[in-house]
C-alpha cells in the first residue's frame, strides 16, 4: 500500500488537497443552489448525494495517510511549504504528525457520517447547509495542518463563521442566543491569542520582516518570564474556551443542544479537541517554562479535575438527553486535560486516545439522539420510557455507544481514560484518585439515564407506535460500532502512530521547563 | 523627475491631476446648468462625472509609477499623496455610482450634486498633498463646504436639514479651532510649512513653549472633530442618518480618509519633536474613540446610525496608526483605509439597494429574512459586515487591515501592546453589532406583510458585487496592495534649503 501511495506522489499533493476538496464542493454546491428554475425538492436531493460523495472522496483520500505515515520519524510528514505573503513572513506551511493524523482521519471519518445523520432532518436551504460543512471541514483540517502560527489562526477563525451559521439557521428553539453565545466565546480569547501570536512573530522575526513558522518559534524564542506568562494566558483562553474547561464551559451547553445533529456533533466529536490539540501544539510547546510553572499547572489540573467531577454531576440532574451528553463532555475534556497537564508518556497518550473516542462515542451518541428526536421531537428523558420494546435496534445500539461512552472495558472508552489516571497517578496522586471517581459517576449518569429512557415500564400510549431505526440509519452507525470494537480491543496500531509525536511534545516541554529553574536557582 | 515647486511652471504639473479634477468639475457644472433638471440630464452628468474621476485616477497612476519627487515647497509629490488621491477617487465613483440610482429614486434631479462631490474630492486631493498648515486649511474648507451642501441635498427631508444644519454649525466651530491652532503654532514657530516647523521646533527647543502647546491641542481637537474621534464625534451620528445614504457612505470613508491623512501628515512632519506632548493625548483619544464607537454602536436600530458609530470606532483604530507614528504605520494606515473604504461603500450600496423612498426601511430589523429573498445580497452584506469586523477569510481584506495595524504596533521602536489589546477587545464588542445585521438578515423569519419585489438598479448591484469581489479576493492574496502600500509611504520631507523666513511667501515667488 505505502509503495503505491508513495508511486502516485501521494505525500506532495495530499494535505493541499484535502484543504482543496470541500472548498471546490461547497462552491458546486451554492452554484447548484443558485440555479433557477428547478424545484427545491430537487435541488436537495442532489445537494446530499453530491455532498456525500464529496465527503466520501474527502475520506479516501486522506485515509492513505494511514499508511504512508512512517510512526518512527521524528519530523513533519508529507511537508508543505509554499511563500504566501512574502513582506510580512507569512508561509503556508502544512505537515502531520502523528497527533495531527489522527485527529485528521477522525474528522474525515466523521464528516460523511453527519451528512448521512441530518439526511432528512434537515429540510431548508439544503445545499447552503451542506457547503458550510465543507467549508468547516476545510477550516478544522486547517487547525491540525498547519505549521504557521498565521496559517493555523486564519483556519481557527474559519472554524466559526460555518458553525455560527449552522447553529443560528438550522437550530432549535434558542438558535440564535446560542449561536451568538458561542461565536463572541470563542472570538473574544483567540483575538487575545491574536496579539500573541503577532508578539511571537515579531520577536521571532529579522531583517524587519515577522516570521510565524512554527518550528522557528519552537527552537529561537527567547522570552522573558513575564512575557511567556502573558503569552501562555492568552494562548491558554482561546484553548480553555474552546475545550471547553470549568469555568469557561457556559457556550457548550447552549451550543450543544441547539445546534442541529450535525452541528452537535461536529462540535463535540471535532471542535473540542481543537482546544486540547492546541495546548499540545501549541500552548505546552512553546511555552513550556510557564505552562509548568508549579502554580500554572496545579491551577490547571484543579480545574480539570473540577470539570471531571462537576460535569458529570451537571449531567446527571438533566432532564433534556442532549444536555446530559452536552455536560458529559466537560468531564470527559477535563480527563484530557489533566492527562496533558500530567505530561507522561502514558498520560499524554491517554489524553489523545480520549480525543479520539470522546470524538466517535459521544459523536454517536448525539446521531442517536438526533433520530429519536426527528421521531418525537422531544429530548426530554422523562416523555420517553420502555421504548426498548419499540424499538429494540435503536435501544440495542444506545445502550452499546453508552457503555463505550462509560469506558467498559472491551470497547474504546476503557483504554483512554485507564491511560490517564495510571499516567497522571504518578504526578497528582490525590487529584488523580478524585478524577478517578468521574468513571463512576459518568456510569451513573448515563445508565440511569438510558435505564429511563429504554427500560422503564412503557407507560405513554404516543410511545408505543415509535418507527424503529431505518436502514441508512443503522449503515451510519455501523462504522461507528466497528471502530468502537476496534479501538477497545487492539488500539496498538493507533497508539504506535502518535507515540513518536508524543515522546516528542514530553520531551520538549520537560527539556524547556527544567534548565530555567536551573539557572534560576544558579544566579541566587 | 525632481519639481522645483519655486518655478510656477512646475508647480502646476505638480498639481496636474487636482487641477485636471478642478478644470473638469468646472466644465460639468456648465453642462449641468445647460440643460433643464431632469432624471436623464442629473444622469448624464453623473456618467461624465465618473469618466472625469476615472481619467484623473489614470493620471494619478502615471504619476505614481513614474515616481516624481519634488523640492522643499508647500505641497507634497509622494506616493503616499497619489495613494490616498485613488481612494479618495474610488469613493467618489462609488459615491456617483450609488448616487445615480438614488437619486433617480428620491427624485433629486439636480445635476450639481454630481459636480459637489467633485469638488468635495479636490478639496481631499488638495488635504492629501498638503505640507503647509495654509494649503491644509484651504483644503478642508473646500471640502467641508461642498460636503455641507451635500448632506442637506434632500431638500424635503426633516432629518436631513437637521443633519445638515448640525453639521455646518459644529463643522465650522471646528474650523475655527483648526485656524485658531493654526495661528499659535505659526506664532510660536514663525511658520507654517510642516518641515520648517518641525526644524525650528527642534532649533528653539520650544517642547515647553505654552503657544506650542495650546497651539497643537487646538489643532488636535479640530483635527477630532473632523475625524469624528471621541468626544468629538457627537455630530456625526445626526449627520450621517439625516444625509443622503451615498453621501453618508462618501462622509464615513472619504471626508474621514482625508482629515486623517493631513493629520498623519501634519503630526509625522511637523510634531515629531514634541511626541512627549502628543502622544499621551493621542493614545487616550484613540482609546475612547474605539470604546465610545464600539459600545454606542451596540445600542442603535438605525443600520445608518450603526454604520456611523461603527465609523467612530474605526476612526479609533486609525488613530492606533498615528499613535505608532513612524513610516511603516502610513502603510498600515493606507491598508486599512482601503479595506473600510470597500467594506463601508458596500455595506451603503445595501442599504441603498434596500432602502424605499424617502428613506424608509432604514431599522436593521427591516431587514428581518432577507436571506430567503436576496441571498446574493445578504451574503455580500455578511461578507462586508465581517470585513468591518476585522474576520479573516469571510471578512476578507479586513482582517488583514486589522493585522497590518497590530503587526506595526507590536513592531515599532516602543510597542503598543497596551493598545494593540485594547484594540481587539473593543473589536469584539463590535462582533455585537456587526453580527446582529447577519443575525437579523439570515436567522430571523421574512415577515409575511412585506412588500419584497423592491427592484435594485444595476449601478447599486455593480457596487455592491465589486466590493465584495475585491474584499474577498484581496482577503486570500492581499500581496499587490501590500506591496503597493509599502512603496507609497509618506516619504520625508525634503531638507529645507536655508529654513526660509516665512513659508509660503518665501516658496511661491511674487508674480
Amino acid at each position: 500500500m505505502k509503495d503505491f501511495l508513495m508511486s502516485i506522489g501521494y505525500n506532495n499533493w495530499v494535505l493541499p488537497a484535502l484543504l482543496i476538496i470541500p472548498v471546490v464542493g461547497a462552491a458546486g454546491l451554492l452554484a447548484l443552489g443558485s440555479g433557477k428554475g428547478r424545484n427545491e425538492a430537487d435541488t436537495s436531493k442532489t445537494a446530499r448525494y453530491l455532498a456525500f460523495t464529496v465527503f466520501m472522496v474527502e475520506f479516501l483520500v486522506s485515509i492513505g495517510l494511514w499508511w504512508s505515515f512512517d510512526p518512527a520519524s521524528r519530523g513533519w510528514q508529507a511537508p508543505i511549504d509554499a511563500a504566501w505573503i512574502p513582506s510580512w513572513g507569512i508561509r503556508f506551511t502544512l505537515g502531520v504528525d502523528g497527533i495531527a493524523l489522527m485527529m485528521v482521519l477522525l474528522t474525515t471519518f466523521i464528516m460523511p457520517l453527519t451528512v448521512l445523520g441530518g439526511w432528512t432532518s434537515v429540510k431548508t436551504k439544503v445545499h447552503t447547509y451542506l457547503a458550510l460543512l465543507l467549508i468547516l471541514t476545510t477550516g478544522m483540517l486547517g487547525v491540525f495542518l498547519a505549521r504557521d502560527l498565521f496559517l493555523f489562526y486564519v483556519m481557527w477563525e474559519v472554524m466559526l463563521v460555518p458553525m455560527y451559521f449552522i447553529i443560528g439557521i438550522w437550530g432549535g428553539e434558542r438558535r440564535i442566543y446560542a449561536s451568538l453565545k458561542f461565536f463572541i466565546y470563542t472570538m473574544l480569547p483567540s483575538l487575545l491569542m491574536l496579539v500573541a501570536i503577532i508578539y511571537l512573530g515579531v520577536k521571532a522575526g529579522s531583517g524587519g520582516i515577522p516570521n510565524f513558522s512554527y518550528d522557528n518559534l519552537l527552537h529561537n524564542t527567547s522570552l522573558s518570564h513575564s512575557a511567556a506568562l502573558w503569552l501562555f494566558s492568552a494562548f491558554f483562553l482561546a484553548f480553555a474556551v474552546k475545550v471547553p474547561m470549568f469555568p469557561f464551559h457556559t457556550w457548550l451547553p447552549d451550543a450543544h443542544v441547539e445546534a442541529p445533529t450535525a452541528g452537535s456533533v461536529i462540535l463535540a466529536g471535532i471542535m473540542l479537541k481543537m482546544g486540547t490539540f492546541g495546548f499540545l501544539r501549541f500552548a505546552l510547546p512553546l511555552f513550556p517554562d510557564a505552562a509548568m510553572n508549579p502554580t500554572v499547572r496545579a491551577i490547571i489540573v484543579t480545574l480539570a479535575v473540577i470539570g471531571i467531577i462537576y460535569g458529570a454531576l451537571v449531567a446527571m440532574v438533566q432532564p433534556d438527553f442532549k444536555k446530559l451528553v452536552a455536560y458529559s463532555s466537560v468531564s470527559h475534556l477535563g480527563f484530557v486535560m489533566l492527562g496533558i497537564f500530567a505530561l507522561t508518556l502514558q498520560s499524554v497518550q491517554g489524553a489523545l486516545m480520549i480525543m479520539i473516542n470522546h470524538g466517535i462515542s459521544t459523536g454517536a451518541l448525539f446521531l442517536l439522539i438526533g433520530m429519536i428526536y426527528e421521531r418525537k421531537h422531544s429530548r426530554m428523558i422523562a416523555s420517553y420510557g420502555g421504548i426498548a420494546r419499540v424499538v429494540p435496534m435503536f435501544a440495542a445500539l444506545l445502550t452499546f455507544v453508552s457503555l463505550s461512552s462509560i469506558g467498559l472495558p472491551g470497547t474504546n472508552g476503557f483504554v483512554g481514560e485507564f491511560l490517564v489516571l495510571i499516567g497522571s497517578f504518578k504526578q497528582f496522586p490525590v487529584l488523580a484518585t478524585i478524577a478517578a471517581t468521574g468513571v463512576i459517576f459518568a456510569a451513573a449518569y448515563l445508565l440511569w439515564a438510558i435505564q429511563r429512557v429504554l427500560f422503564n415500564p412503557l407507560d405513554k400510549k404516543e410511545n408505543e407506535h415509535i418507527p424503529d431505526l431505518n436502514w441508512r440509519e443503522i449503515g451510519l452507525l455501523v462504522p461507528f460500532i466497528i471502530v468502537i470494537i476496534w479501538l477497545g480491543v487492539y488500539p496498538a496500531p493507533v497508539l504506535r502512530r502518535m507515540e513518536t509525536s508524543a515522546q516528542m511534545v514530553v520531551d520538549h516541554v520537560t527539556a524547556g521547563s527544567a534548565p530555567r529553574v536551573v539557572t534560576t536557582e544558579g544566579t541566587k | 523627475m525632481i519639481f522645483d515647486l519655486s518655478n510656477p511652471s512646475d508647480l502646476m504639473a505638480a498639481l496636474g491631476p487636482d487641477l485636471l479634477l478642478m478644470g473638469g468639475a468646472m466644465v460639468l457644472l456648465l453642462w449641468g446648468a445647460w440643460k433643464k433638471e431632469s432624471d436623464a440630464h442629473q444622469r448624464a452628468v453623473g456618467k461624465g462625472a465618473l469618466l472625469l474621476c476615472v481619467a484623473v485616477i489614470g493620471l494619478c497612476i502615471y504619476y505614481m509609477t513614474q515616481r516624481f519627487t519634488s523640492t522643499h515647497g508647500v505641497i507634497a509629490v509622494d506616493g503616499f499623496r497619489w495613494a490616498a488621491d485613488i481612494l479618495f477617487l474610488l469613493a467618489t465613483i462609488g459615491t456617483i455610482a450609488l448616487s445615480l440610482d438614488y437619486n433617480g429614486r428620491e427624485g433629486i434631479h439636480t445635476p450639481e450634486s454630481h459636480v459637489l462631490l467633485l469638488f468635495a474630492t479636490s478639496g481631499m486631493m488638495m488635504l492629501a498633498a498638503a505640507r503647509d498648515l495654509m494649503i491644509v486649511f484651504l483644503g478642508i474648507e473646500l471640502m467641508s463646504i461642498a460636503v455641507y451642501v451635500l448632506a442637506g441635498l434632500n431638500r424635503r427631508s426633516e432629518r436631513a436639514a437637521e443633519g445638515a444644519l448640525k453639521y455646518f454649525l459644529l463643522g465650522a466651530f471646528s474650523t475655527g479651532f483648526l485656524l485658531y491652532g493654526i495661528a499659535l503654532v505659526y506664532g510660536a514657530t514663525g511658520a507654517t510649512n510642516l518641515s520648517v516647523i518641525g526644524a525650528r521646533i527642534q532649533q528653539l527647543h520650544l517642547i515647553s513653549s505654552p503657544m506650542l502647546i495650546i497651539g497643537i491641542a487646538l489643532l488636535l481637537i479640530g483635527f477630532g472633530f473632523k475625524v469624528a474621534a471621541a468626544p468629538f464625534h457627537m455630530w456625526a451620528p445626526d449627520v450621517y442618518e439625516g444625509a443622503p445614504t451615498p453621501v453618508t457612505a462618501y462622509m464615513a470613508a472619504a471626508v474621514k480618509a482625508a482629515a486623517f491623512a493631513a493629520f498623519l501628515r501634519i503630526w509625522l512632519e511637523a510634531f515629531p519633536g514634541v511626541a512627549a506632548l502628543w502622544h499621551g493625548p493621542v493614545w487616550w483619544l484613540a482609546v475612547a474613540t474605539m470604546v465610545v464607537g464600539n459600545l454606542v454602536a451596540l445600542a442603535q436600530r438605525n443600520i445608518k446610525r450603526m454604520l456611523a458609530y461603527s465609523s467612530i470606532a474605526h476612526a479609533g483604530y486609525l488613530l492606533v496608526a498615528v499613535v505608532i507614528g513612524n513610516a511603516a504605520a502610513t502603510s498600515a494606515f493606507m491598508f486599512y483605509l482601503l479595506a473600510y473604504t470597500i467594506a463601508t461603500f458596500g455595506a451603503f450600496a445595501v442599504i441603498v439597494a434596500l432602502g424605499e423612498r424617502g428613506e424608509n426601511r432604514m431599522e436593521i430589523d427591516d431587514y428581518a429574512g432577507l436571506w430567503s429573498v436576496h441571498p446574493w445580497i445578504s451574503a455580500a452584506m455578511a461578507v462586508f459586515m465581517l470585513a468591518l469586523l476585522g474576520f479573516p477569510i469571510f471578512g476578507g481584506m479586513g482582517f488583514f487591515a486589522k493585522w497590518y495595524i497590530l503587526q506595526e504596533a507590536l513592531r515599532a521602536d516602543a510597542p503598543q501592546t497596551i493598545l494593540a489589546v485594547i484594540l481587539v477587545l473593543t473589536s469584539v464588542i463590535s462582533a455585537g453589532y456587526y453580527l446582529y445585521v447577519v443575525m437579523v438578515m439570515f436567522m430571523k423569519p421574512r415577515p409575511v406583510n412585506v412588500d419584497t419585489n423592491t427592484v435594485i438598479g444595476g449601478w447599486t448591484k455593480g457596487v455592491i458585487a465589486v466590493a465584495a469581489i475585491l474584499i474577498l479576493a484581496f482577503g486570500v492574496y492581499p500581496n499587490p496592495i501590500v506591496e503597493w502600500t509599502r512603496a507609497n509611504r509618506a516619504t520625508k520631507p525634503p531638507v529645507a534649503p536655508g529654513l526660509p523666513s516665512g513659508s509660503l511667501a518665501a516658496t511661491i515667488p511674487a508674480p
